[in-house]
Order: structure tokens, then C-alpha cells, then sequence
């Protein structure tokens, strides 16, 4: 690789806000964008005018196909008050927002701006389980789609491919969704706030009330095991393996460095960002790696001088199971193939050394996938502010972050890392 | 043959014929499956016409449960799997297709490695006749 690339100008994260995670049909898109506006507003220490925000950049994917509009960055600048400054949309399959997210710092670093509001939205209820999947399909490659590859398919891919490869099995993901959804229940904006546990007992629960046989499970990977909760959908993925349907929007305020501390005491620093684009499965070299992240967090580190060890946390895209695994090896905080001895150990859990996915990841946090860039960030910044309440990381010394954004089957990649100074 | 552009058209006008034609580059030796309008290696456009023998390996695979509406309207689903994985060619690249001879029902008892040899499937005559490739062992 070529010499480091640095910002120009510094760009802190001085507010933000998140909508709550769900299926809200008898809402919009602009409904879950204002809730994550009006957070944002009131979560700046020091208050912004609204007036001073010089642009907006807003991700999305494709509301084109799942509500049959486009053009979000005027309705969304129409909202909030914005007109007739200028907004920009940005498309990156699931990394949308974490593109506005890289536009938004750019144009702060490059001098042009110095307040820019940076965004995701996405709403996916209105549309039918299979109308859903046809439209994110449309992210796939033209070779895998033609071939009847699905998106839980092309991780199916991945996971038998690791499974040969580092002599492991599928028992080993569950380690994934045990850890996503001990989490999920301590944040507030999660759509399933509930452990594996709580699945276990409520469906005992539904049992009992209809008279059914009561199942008997020893623990949740014996829970997890049984099809007829756990049904496959392109093995080795299987229901609880893949991440939900969700509605949701998010938003962060970027500032230049030199203005941060007139909107917060405690502004929290831009280190690194990266970002990268990958081949699909046939043409990739490594079929259990991810060239896109490999670039992107080089980029990041690059940046920002730090190595995977400084990261003391990361969010990262757990559309899959299977994906946390390979996005913890590629950005470099396990060696390949030791991920998921990792993950079982514990060593990712909130309480253990290297925190994943503390929001409950998009497993059990939700995935929309427009918003999820930016809601990835919004968790490192939470964290890094020591907002994070229960989930709140415990580690009195918590300085550095990361957050790694997939979208498609890993043809667009970010990493960002944010510092507390 | 050499006129032929070398793009996605070409390659599936070269499947129609039963062959399997990606591009070689003439300076580097780089091979692309489909072929590339430039080498991605060393950038030449120097490039020729290159024919795959259709035999390769098992490198990952998936058995698909819940079909996309393309693969539902041929009959694939919930209580007819299918299977699609990479397969990593004798001459070096690897495609995705379709994977047929192996028990999709029985994933787990699927090993990597088995050796697959591609074949040519046409789809019906009306109203636009393609023709896709099928693995098996």
C-alpha cells in the first residue's frame, strides 16, 4: 500500500441519535429519521442551531424498491428544516450510511464545511419476507444470483468453506448468536431485547398455555440445535443464524476539530477511516476473507496510527453468524481461523477482553440496512462517551473503538475508529 | 472467435455452444472466468480467447432451503433443497453454479474436495433459450 492517508482537518462526533429498532408498519422512513434527529439534537451537550448544519449526507439502499420511493436526500432535508442547503445521498448496499458517514468527514476535512449532519434510513416492513430478500438479492453479484445463490447462501458459502479449512463445525457459530443476544436485552433500541434463554422459556411458556408437549432442552445450543425452532435456511445458516427485518434510522453531527468543544466537553475524535471494495465469491482469492475490510482497516490504521490491539472494542456486521467470525479475523484482533476459539472462549463477550457487537449486533439489535452504517458508529460513540447504560462496557479506561460496515457480500467494506482524547 | 468481445455476452453465447471460454492474458499469463474486458492483474489488453476444461473441486457449497422466487418457480424450497457452491477449476478460477449428484437434504455429510465436472443445461426453447452449467460428481 501506498503512504498513509491522513485527514487534512480533524472531525469530531459531537451528537447523535439512533430510532428505535423494529417492524413499523404504520410509519415511515421519515418518522424514524426525525426520532434519530431529535435525539441527536438533544444529545449535544452544549445545543447546535440547526441552521448552522452547512450539509447533509444521508444513506439508503434501496426504499426505491422497498417503498417505491427514491430521492431521500430532499425529503429528509424537507424534514428537518434543511432547504435549500445541500444533501447528498450515498449508496453502498448495507454500508450506506457508513459512505455518508466517510463523505460527511471528507468534506469537514477538506475545509469546505464545518458542521455536517450525516444519516441512514431504511424501512423493509412494508414488503414480504421473499420481496425483501429479492431486493436485497439485487446487492449479490449478477454471477451468484444467476446461479440461485441467496444472500444466507453466499454465507452458507463462507461457513463450510472455514468449517474445512480451520477443522471446526457449525456448533460453533452458536457461540455467535449466544454472545449477539446476551447483549441485546441491556439496550434499549434493540428489536429482540431477549437472550437465547428468553426464546427457550417463551416458547416453553407457549407450550404450556396450548397444551402442547413441553420441549426439553438442556441449554441454549441444545436449543439451537432443534430444527423445528432453529429451521435451516442455506446450511449451514440457519433462522438464528441470520439477522432480522427491521425499520430504522440513524443520524451523527460531524464538526470540524477546532469548533468540537463549543458543542461538548467530551467530543469524540474521527482517528481513522477506511474503506474498500471486494470481488465476489469466484473471483476471490480467499473465500473465508474479506479483501474489502483487509483494505479498509489498513486504511483506518494507517490513519490513525493504531494497531488491532489499541482496538479495545468494535461493532462489526453481523448480518450472519458467520460473518463476525471473518470480519473479527480480517481486521486483525485474531489471527485467521482463531475467531470463533475466540468467540467461544468468551474473549468477545462485553465483560471479556476485546467486546463485540456490545448493541447486540444486527442479529439482535435489527438491521435496516440503510441506517446500519451510522447505528454502528452511534454505539462506538455511545460507549466511547460512557452513555452505553447497562451495556456500557466495563472498562473505566476506554479510549478507542472500532466499527466495520459489509454491504453486499463484502463488495463495499469501511472501518472507522473513533478516539476519546 | 477471436472477434468476440470479451464480456459476459460472449460468454454466454460461448455456453449455448458448450463451451466454457474465459479470457488469458497474453502478457501476463493472468486467466479470468468470465472473461474481463482488460486484465485486472498487469492491465494489458492484450488478451485471447482461453477454453476451460469444465472439470474442477468442491470448494465451499450451501443447500438452499428457502429459494429466491426464481429458483421457487422451478420447484426448489422448503421440502426441495437445492444445493450452489464454488468450484475451483483444474486451470485455476472458480465459478459458482449449480450443484447436482450430491444429497441436499444431507448437507452435513457433504465433503469438500469431490471432484465435479461441469455440464451443460439448457432452459426451455421459448421465449429466450439459455444455457447454464450444472456440477456434478
Amino acid at each position: 500500500m501506498g503512504k498513509k492517508k491522513k485527514l487534512s482537518r480533524g472531525v469530531a462526533i459531537v451528537g447523535g441519535g439512533l430510532s428505535k429498532m423494529g417492524l413499523f408498519k404504520d410509519r415511515n422512513s421519515k418518522d424514524f429519521f426525525a426520532e434519530s434527529y431529535l435525539e441527536m439534537l438533544g444529545s449535544i451537550d452544549k445545543g447546535v442551531d440547526p441552521k448552522d448544519i452547512d450539509a447533509i449526507y444521508i444513506g439508503n439502499f434501496t426504499n426505491d424498491f422497498f417503498v417505491n420511493q427514491a430521492h431521500w436526500g430532499p425529503i429528509i432535508s424537507d424534514l428537518v428544516g434543511h432547504v435549500p442547503k445541500p444533501v447528498t445521498r450515498t449508496e453502498g448496499a448495507c454500508a450506506s450510511s457508513a459512505l455518508a458517514f466517510r463523505e460527511g468527514v471528507f468534506a469537514i476535512a477538506s475545509g469546505f464545511y464545518d458542521i455536517v449532519l450525516v444519516g441512514g434510513l431504511e424501512q423493509m416492513s412494508k414488503r414480504t419476507t421473499e420481496e425483501v430478500a429479492e431486493g436485497l438479492g439485487t446487492a449479490g453479484s449478477p454471477y451468484e444470483v444467476a446461479a440461485g445463490f441467496t444472500f444466507p447462501g453466499v454465507f452458507g458459502n463462507i461457513a463450510t468453506s472455514y468449517f474445512a479449512k480451520y477443522g471446526t463445525n457449525r456448533e460453533t457459530l452458536f457461540n455467535v448468536t449466544i454472545k449477539s443476544h446476551l447483549n441485546a436485552p441491556l439496550n434499549p433500541k434493540a428489536q429482540f431485547p431477549m437472550t437465547i434463554r428468553d426464546f427457550m422459556n417463551a416458547r416453553i411458556e407457549k407450550c404450556r398455555q396450548k397444551g402442547m408437549p413441553v420441549p426439553e432442552w438442556k441449554d441454549e445450543k441444545d436449543f439451537l440445535r432443534d430444527v423445528t425452532v432453529n429451521p435451516p435456511i442455506a446450511w449451514p445458516m440457519h433462522l438464528f443464524d441470520c439477522c432480522p427485518i427491521s425499520d430504522g434510522a440513524s443520524c451523527l453531527l460531524l464538526v470540524a476539530e477546532d469548533i468540537a468543544k463549543s458543542f461538548t466537553d467530551n467530543p469524540i475524535y474521527v482517528a481513522g477511516i477506511g474503506q474498500g471494495s471486494g470481488y465476489s465469491l469466484h473471483a476471490t482469492k480467499n473465500i473465508t476473507s474479506f479483501e474489502a475490510t483487509k483494505y479498509a482497516a489498513q486504511e483506518a490504521y494507517g490513519m490513525s496510527g493504531f494497531t488491532p490491539d489499541d482496538i479495545q472494542f468494535a461493532e462489526v456486521h453481523d448480518c450472519f453468524s458467520m460473518a463476525e467470525l471473518i470480519h473479527i479475523e480480517d481486521l486483525g484482533f485474531f489471527k485467521p481461523g482463531e475467531g470463533h476459539k475466540a468467540t467461544a472462549e468468551g474473549l468477545t463477550r462485553l465483560d471479556g477482553p476485546k467486546p463485540i457487537n456490545t448493541s447486540g449486533g444486527l442479529k439482535s439489535k435489527g438491521h435496516p440496512v440503510g441506517a446500519t452504517g451510522i447505528a454502528q458508529i452511534y454505539e462506538v460513540w455511545m460507549q466511547l462517551r460512557e452513555k452505553a447504560g447497562k451495556r456500557q462496557i466495563p472498562n473505566r479506561n476506554l479510549r478507542v473503538g472500532g466499527a466495520q460496515n459489509l454491504g453486499g457480500t463484502g463488495g463495499t467494506c469501511t472501518f472507522t475508529i473513533l478516539e476519546r482524547r | 472467435m477471436n472477434d468476440r468481445a470479451f464480456n459476459d455476452h460472449s460468454y454466454e453465447e460461448f455456453l449455448k455452444e458448450e463451451k466454457i471460454m474465459g479470457s488469458k492474458c497474453k502478457k501476463c499469463g493472468a486467466l479470468a472466468l468470465p472473461p474481463r474486458p482488460l486484465c485486472v492483474s498487469c492491465f494489458s489488453q492484450d488478451l485471447e480467447w482461453v477454453q476451460f476444461r469444465g472439470a474442477g473441486k468442491l470448494v465451499a457449497f450451501t443447500s438452499i432451503v428457502i429459494a429466491p422466487p426464481s429458483m421457487a418457480k422451478e420447484g426448489f424450497g422448503k421440502n426441495n433443497p437445492y444445493i450452489v457452491g464454488v468450484v475451483e477449476l483444474e486451470e485455476g478460477p472458480k465459478m459458482v453454479g449449480r450443484i447436482a449428484g450430491l444429497d441436499a437434504k444431507k448437507p452435513a455429510e457433504i465433503d469438500l474436495g469431490v471432484a465435479l465436472k461441469a455440464e451443460f443445461i439448457k432452459t426451455d426453447p421459448a421465449p429466450d433459450q439459455k444455457t447454464y452449467l450444472v456440477f456434478r460428481p
